[in-house]
């Protein structure tokens, strides 16, 4: 019973095949819109899964506020409208790009800054130490006594 | 040795933040929509679709608007605190049925008792994305302008109710 | 019976850890070389009973005893054999135990591989070691015990989470483990000698190799889980920036700094505190990783459910481990001597501003995994931190690094000069920028951040294939005789080199051409992507052992000429009726092609998402490399450890990795 419905199944298969190789559609039409889409939901955080952003997450307010933003897209909205769209009712949460505000500077600017300070840290520490430091890398003591200890078998 | 200190010094300032963070339920979003007009709808009722039910049929009342769901195992948690609530008269409760089919959630009423003045459908999701909900049960207490005044995520339990709603509701009657 | 020996075996294992823990620290502050010699036979000990609780558990694991609260909710009787051992560690009772068994694995080895260390310092080590099992050991005992029993015991287990049920959940964790713990070797190193006050050449000498296998491990076990999300979660990403994978790349980041920066020290006796702090560091980090992931302060798909009591524990503990090693550092790192002299330009220079560089990034991202938290606890509202952030933030980081990596290999020890290097290193230059301006060309898509990967990539080719040259140069000896006169550790350096620019590669091709469609596919259709036809040749209906599967048939052929047939799968795994996607991919050298599968659409079809990936096996091929030319550099002679009777090579004590 089972090989008999397997080998329908394979000449459906084969039937359909050869009667209708027809091109894949696209699942929706419109290039500029799907891209705009994939580009905003791949910005935008899931609330139901909260660790995947939109166009990853398979949950089904993941699926609705897909086709609420296509549905915006559609009307010719763009990225800054729809994104204001969603922070209105689900806050700057679903913004896995936190918006620059004053309680965001840190974030934005606090990688720069602190690489800007420990340049100028190394800078003026490589300066000083140039000046002052002395050139005792490892006396022949130590080197002596460094030989000694790694060569020592117990 | 001032300069040594610094490591540690950062390292109790985040020691102090993750501290307060055990305390804080990261799944948790506060709605931006608290203190500002409750979005509008007009949807088919629950117990006939021919009739229509509006967020402006509430205005002067302070009111609870509820989105459950038949599907919703939380729900199942919260119902009989607001079938309590609702026999107690303080306040009343409507609810938004929440992607949801008509005949389980009539179902659903039908076994667990009905806490609801009206139940509105939401067929396809669009209110609740309006009401930015993320996750069913969540909770609006709307006041006598319509004004959204809290949102409670997750089920409305007794002590949530003692604790915030009632007290709230209270306030925003007398105003 | 059997998890009740595992129960009391922890117990044993804890007092064992106590002892390990406490005598020998006292004892060689004391000078009393009984209680140090307690730490060996302690060591060992606690390895065994370690081991023991872990096959216990293994072994209610593996013979279905849903008696135990772990085991009824992580496994189930449907569940496969490998999968069930894997689920040892699929929670977070069983995953502290793997903790604890690498933990005790780590210290078996440094009580074997320390016979030549001064008896103090070993003491030391294996004391600080036996502290942090304590803290892990008291953890499970007191809040995560795995052998909980259950009364009345479950029918059957609630199952292994679908995701996990994977042959990457048998290598990743493990993996992963060796290195995070493997940082303790370090840290205990680092504290032993802050304790001594024998910050020496010596120190940095003994730290290396151990510190390198750790970031060994780290690497590959990072390497496993981001090629595991890859193929596992259907979406074709590699990376994404999660709280998890935050907490394993911050070790990552830092290690790989210690790494240089101990190179530094035993050569030239230079950044003695700076080492100290980052050894230090990269272990608090792999610690500070737990406590993100175990309490629940992050939201993160890797999070357990959770109990505050833990988050609290773990919190104490760690203030208690690094805490108390900050402290000690702040007490002791000011009498640290400085080391040699060097100029502002010089390799010591070049290694300190990549150190710099390294920590920077590692802060960057603990900045930005903790930044939602911050705001969070000071009522100023909740924000999330994803990808694009750390994309944005991260590049710019990290590219000066890259930048230097190809730099300061070449430079002199001690005093080089920038005319001398900007001579020799004007063909690597001029190669570079080139590629990164006419390749994109070639390929029909230019952006400066494309421009910016490849330049640096070619870069890093570009200068170790100058350094690899002057080395060789001359033709007085035979090819092999040259290649086999530079150490080993300098040939890891150059490989581990080459693999940070596969990688560089890698990400930037793949980030910069991949492609995708989302198409409805009935069985017959043709879909094409970056000159290939995909055919849909429908469905088919398969059982696994414990879940249900639709599977894919996607012939891939290109100009009428068949390639290869791939299998995406979408799965239904029973027992948590959860469904799962297994994408169908066809890798080679040149790209990935990949599918999965979405949704059944009517009439026989499916939604379907195909990717093109060019060079995306690069970035993980290049991670082997990494990891690889570490394991050349800790087989060097000069670490093993016996019969060394012969003086060292003059160029063996050269800087590497």
């Amino acid at each position: 019973m089972k090989l008999i419905f397997r080998l329908a199944t394979v000449f459906c298969l084969m039937f359909i095949a050869s009667a209708w190789a027809d091109e894949a559609r696209p699942l929706h039409d419109g290039v500029a819109v799907e891209a705009q889409v994939q580009r905003l939901s791949e910005e935008l955080r899931c609330l139901v899964c909260q660790n995947q952003t939109l166009a990853d997450s398979h949950s089904e307010l993941a699926e609705d506020l897909r086709q609420e933003i296509r549905a915006m897209a559609t009307k010719g909205m763009s990225d800054q409208q729809i994104t204001d769209y969603l922070v209105e009712r689900y806050g700057d949460f679903v913004r896995y790009r936190p918006p620059l505000k004053s309680t965001t500077l840190l974030l934005w600017f606090g990688p720069f800054a602190l690489l800007l300070a420990g340049g100028i840290g190394l800078f003026l520490m490589l300066r000083r130490r140039e000046k002052s430091a002395e050139d005792l890398p490892l006396s022949a003591d130590e080197a002596r006594k460094v030989n000694a200890l790694l060569n020592k078998e117990s | 040795m001032k300069r040594a200190l610094l490591p540690l010094i950062i390292f109790l300032i985040v020691v102090g933040f993750l501290l307060v963070g055990l305390n804080l339920d990261p799944r948790e979003v506060p709605s931006p929509l608290v203190g500002k007009p409750a979005p509008a709808f007009s949807l088919p009722r629950l117990d006939n679709a021919d009739k229509i039910i509006s967020n402006k049929d509430m205005l002067g009342k302070v009111w609870l608007f509820n989105v459950w769901a038949s599907w919703c195992g939380a729900c199942r948690d919260e119902h009989h605190v607001l079938v309590a609530l609702s026999k107690s008269g303080v306040v009343p409760i409507y609810g938004l049925d929440y992607k949801d089919t008509r005949l389980d959630a009539l179902q659903w009423l039908a076994e667990g008792g009905n806490p609801y003045v009206a139940t509105a459908v939401d067929e396809n999701g669009r209110v609740g994305i309006d009401y930015g909900v993320y996750g069913v049960p969540e909770t609006y207490v709307i006041d006598k302008a319509g004004v959204i005044a809290y949102k409670q995520i997750g089920p409305v339990t007794e002590a949530v109710l003692r604790d915030k709603i009632l007290p709230l509701v209270k306030r925003l009657q007398i105003q | 019976m059997i998890p009740e020996i595992g129960h009391f075996a922890l117990i044993l294992a804890l007092i064992v850890a106590l002892i390990q823990g406490v005598f020998p620290i006292i004892g060689a502050a004391r000078g009393n070389a009984v209680w140090m010699g307690l730490a060996q036979p302690a060591a060992r000990a606690q390895f065994l009973l370690v081991v023991v609780a872990f096959i216990c558990l293994a072994y209610a694991f593996a013979t279905m005893d849903y008696s135990v609260t772990y085991v009824a909710s992580n496994s189930n009787s449907k569940l496969p054999l490998q999968y069930r051992i894997a689920a040892v560690w699929g929670g977070h009772e069983g995953s502290l135990l793997l903790w604890a068994v690498i933990l005790s694995v780590w210290t078996v080895a440094v009580s074997f591989f320390s016979k030549h260390l001064p008896s103090a310092m070993r003491a030391r080590i294996l004391g600080v070691m036996g502290l942090i099992s304590v803290g892990f050991l008291l953890f499970m005992l007191s809040v995560s015990n795995p052998f909980e029993r259950l009364m009345p015991a479950a029918m059957d287990g609630r199952d292994l989470n679908p995701l996990l049920q994977d042959p990457g959940m048998v290598f990743h964790p493990p993996m992963l483990y060796m290195g995070y713990v493997g940082f303790s070797v370090a840290f205990a190193f680092a504290i032993a000698a802050l304790l001594g006050g024998e910050l020496d050449s010596a120190w940095a000498r003994w730290s290396r190799p151990w510190t390198t296998l750790a970031w060994v491990f780290l690497t590959l076990g990072i390497m496993a889980g981001s090629n595991w999300a890859y193929y596992e979660l259907g979406w074709g990403g590699w990376w994404f920036w999660d709280a998890v994978e935050n907490a394993s790349f911050m070790p990552w980041l830092v290690g790989t700094a210690l790494m240089h920066s101990l190179a530094v020290t035993e050569k030239r006796g230079s950044f003695k505190a700076w080492t100290v702090l980052l050894a230090i560091c990269a272990f608090s980090l792999s610690l500070l990783g737990t406590f993100l992931v175990r309490s629940g302060v992050l939201t993160s798909v890797h999070a357990f459910a959770t109990d505050p009591r833990r988050g609290l524990f773990i919190l104490a503990f760690l203030v208690f481990v690094i805490g108390g090693s900050l402290l000690l550092f702040a007490w002791r790192a000011p009498t640290v001597g400085r080391g040699g002299k060097f100029g502002v330009v010089s390799r010591e220079s070049f290694l300190l501003a990549n150190n710099v560089l390294l920590a920077v990034a590692a802060i960057s991202v603990l900045f930005g995994t903790l930044y939602p938290l911050f705001l969070d606890a000071l009522g100023l509202g909740k924000i999330s931190v994803g990808p694009p952030y750390f994309d944005t933030v991260f590049a710019p980081l990290m590219a000066p690094a890259l930048f230097l990596m190809g730099v300061g290999p070449i430079a002199r020890w001690k005093q080089a000069t920038l005319p001398e290097l900007a001579m020799r290193l004007r063909w690597a230059f001029g190669i570079s920028v080139a590629t990164a301006v006419i390749l994109p060309l070639l390929l029909g898509h230019w952006t400066p951040m494309i421009g910016l990967g490849l330049f640096l990539a070619f870069w890093i080719f570009a200068t170790t294939a100058n350094l690899v040259y002057q080395r060789l140069r001359g033709a007085d000896q035979p090819l092999m005789a040259r290649i086999k006169s530079n150490s080993y550790s300098w040939w890891g350096m150059v490989i581990a080199h080459l693999g940070i620019a596969v990688f560089t590669l890698g990400v930037t091709v793949v980030k910069g051409f991949e492609s995708e469609i989302a198409v409805r596919m009935a069985p017959g259709d043709v879909a094409h992507l970056a000159g290939f036809d995909f055919t849909f040749e429908g469905v088919t209906e398969i059982e696994g052992p414990n879940y249900s599967a639709s599977r894919g048939h996607i012939r891939i052929a290109k100009n009428g000429i068949e390639r290869t047939l791939i299998n995406p799968e979408k799965r239904l795994y029973h027992v948590q009726n959860m469904p799962m996607t297994e994408a169908g991919i066809s890798p080679s050298v040149i790209h990935d092609l990949y599918a999965s599968l979405g949704e059944p659409l009517d009439g026989g079809a499916w939604s379907v998402r195909i990717y093109h990936k060019p060079m995306v096996e690069w970035v993980w091929f290049g991670c082997l490399m990494m990891a690889f030319g570490g394991l050349l550099a800790i087989s060097d002679r000069r670490y093993r450890l016996k019969g060394r009777t012969k003086p060292l090579p003059e160029h063996a004590t050269e800087i590497s990795t």
